[in-house]
């Protein structure tokens, strides 16, 4: 799993309302609908500068708050390919690996704004193109490499009908 | 090895002898997803080719969030919650019966020993219980239906030993936003917290209700508490079901433990925009208020209402101020109806709303204005939290808010109560 684009930063603790606020998520099922809407709290033009394949980066306990999935989901119709951040909230966590958003705990202060980034999950390296330099990645447990490969907590259900991490 | 609570649990739901850290799949007792999170749901478990739920008895549904519906596109998703529910045969609480944190425990569908999912952050609120219950998102609650399981990161814990009796005209909600502003609003990210100590002993269920259901609020992913005879008391008159008081050992292990006295605690208040931005009353005594709630998950029970109602009593609502009371169910306003609360309330000036989370989410019933001061007994106070990013949200106890509400100032309730 090898990723690459730009770099959107944010501080600590961007809770789960700055991602998709509330009152969009009560009224639809549409992710391309919150997609447009999200982090708009923290940066208004944010759905509009995103290209697929980047990537949101923050400081600590990135994604806090509600355990609304909307959150991952609306980054990923976003088009934000991963999340870099010094830590995770659990919740955006488990939510983000059940949905097949891969997310890097790492030193994000050697990462700013604007830079161009290449993460290669299976390598557990992150490779700055803009400053040529390399960060190393804490590797994640089996079991949510195994969700992810599988492409989310839905696809690994339906490949094996149930949780099986053998 | 001796174990905690959240080991001693998930061990014996998932056949493991599991410690910190381990990775287990466990048998869960009870599933609850809510209006914003259960209609996604059910997409996920269609995706997932969900024919049947694993157990009708151990599943709920609860229409709260937006309840009674404020919108087209939200009527179309409760439809689909009630259609599911229909097919399903699974208890669907509908608009009106409450906020899910108080109807899960109310209803006598967790008791003391269990392990519980709820697709809402603040289903730490039945640790107080004696209950490991945590949130989940949409997707785990698609599986949990589906299979009856899932996947656990077992948590480290700590400990937080709280000594010493809360003092006059300060509450349970006082001592949790102290202890997050103390611990910051990720000080326990991913851990189970033990509440513990002679203030937690002292405290009824419906106080230690409000202390759990914020531990997520300093990141954990649990908040606990032993079973004590109030606790077992509580379980009888609201389950069936047989309780199993699960007790840490003396010699298990924990990340942490500290120590507190709060035997001078002030009340304490909660400024914009984070949780852990919290001080003492008098820090923001004087701050104007156009809008004061009373209710949600953290505070609307019958306790919370009686002690609004005592400030409340035969003073009236500034002028300038709003006063929107939620109970957090049906039997809680039915109660306090019978208590001569809601009269009190009403005649000081509050406007009633149906039970439900509404004002605290920022789906209806209360959305502030730009620029406006908002004081609320919620548990959030995010930027955005009620529906309005330039709003200010400060977070208090029921008697602050009603100090409040009289004051049409942030307001210390010490000098209400003498």
């Amino acid at each position: 799993m090898k990723f690459k684009g730009k770099v959107h930063k944010f501080g600590n603790d961007v809770n789960t309302d700055y991602i998709i606020s509330g009152k969009y998520k009560f009224k639809t099922l549409d992710m391309r609908e919150l997609a447009k809407h999200a982090m708009e709290d923290l940066d208004p033009e944010f759905s509009r500068k995103v290209q697929p394949g980047d990537f949101v980066v923050a400081g600590t306990n990135f994604g806090c708050g509600s355990s609304r999935e909307q959150a991952p989901w609306a980054l990923i119709y976003a088009g934000v390919s991963a999340v870099l951040a010094k830590s995770f909230a659990r919740l955006f966590y488990r939510n983000a690996i059940n949905c097949g958003l891969p997310l890097v705990e790492c030193d994000t202060d050697q990462i700013e704004p604007g830079d161009e980034l290449e993460v290669d999950l299976a390598q557990g390296v992150i490779r700055n193109l803009t400053r040529g330099v390399e960060l190393s990645i804490k590797p994640l447990p089996a079991v949510m490499i195994k969700i992810l490969q599988d492409g989310g907590l839905v696809n690994h259900f339906q490949k094996h009908g149930g949780f099986n991490f053998d | 090895m001796g174990k905690t609570i959240a080991e001693k649990i998930l061990s014996s739901h998932s056949g493991q002898d599991a410690y910190a850290n381990d990775i287990v799949i466990a048998d869960l007792d009870f599933v609850m997803g809510q209006d914003g999170t259960s209609p996604l749901a059910i997409q996920v478990f269609k995706e997932m080719q969900g024919e049947k739920i694993f157990d009708p008895e151990r599943v709920a549904m609860v229409i709260d969030h937006s309840a009674p519906s404020p919108l087209e596109g939200v009527s179309g998703l409760h439809a689909l919650m009630r259609e599911f529910a229909r097919q399903q045969g699974l208890k669907l609480y509908d608009v009106g019966d409450g906020v899910c944190h108080q109807l899960v425990p109310e209803k006598g569908h967790v008791v003391c020993g269990d392990l519980v999912v709820g697709a809402d952050s603040h289903t730490c609120t039945y640790g107080a219980l004696n209950a490991f219950a945590t949130g989940v998102g949409s997707t785990d609650l698609a599986a949990a239906m589906i299979s009856g399981k899932l996947w656990f990161k077992v948590p480290e814990s700590v400990k937080l030993v709280l000594n010493g009796r809360l003092p006059a005209g300060v509450y349970a909600k006082d001592l949790i936003l102290y202890l997050i502003a103390d611990l910051t609003a990720d000080g326990v990210t991913y851990m189970a917290v033990e509440f513990t100590g002679e203030a937690i002993a002292e405290l009824s269920v419906e106080g230690r209700f409000t202390i759990a259901n914020m531990a997520i609020e300093m990141g954990a992913k649990a908040g606990l508490m032993e079973a004590d005879e109030k606790t077992l008391a509580w379980v009888e008159r609201h389950s069936r079901r047989v309780p199993r008081p699960t007790a840490a050992d003396p010699d298990a292990s924990y990340a942490w433990v500290k120590e507190y006295d709060v035997s001078s605690l002030p009340p304490y208040v909660a400024r914009p925009h984070t949780v852990d931005n919290g001080v003492p009353v008098t820090e923001v005594a004087g701050t104007p208020i156009q809008q004061a709630v009373l209710g949600t998950c953290t505070n609307g029970r019958l306790e919370d209402l009686r002690i609004a109602a005592s400030i409340l009593r035969g003073r009236k609502v500034h002028p300038g101020v709003r006063l929107i009371v939620a109970p957090a169910s049906r039997q809680i306003l039915l109660d306090a109806m019978r208590e001569g609360i809601m009269e009190t309330l009403v005649e000081a000036g509050a406007a009633v709303v149906t039970p439900g989370c509404g004002p605290c989410v920022g789906t209806h019933n209360g959305i502030p204005s730009d620029g406006e001061n908002v004081i609320s007994t919620a548990n959030r106070n995010f930027k955005g939290r009620m529906g309005n990013g330039k709003a200010f949200i400060y977070l208090a106890s029921p008697a602050t808010v009603a100090a409040s509400a009289v004051a049409g100032e942030i307001a210390d309730p010490r000098e209400f109560l003498k």
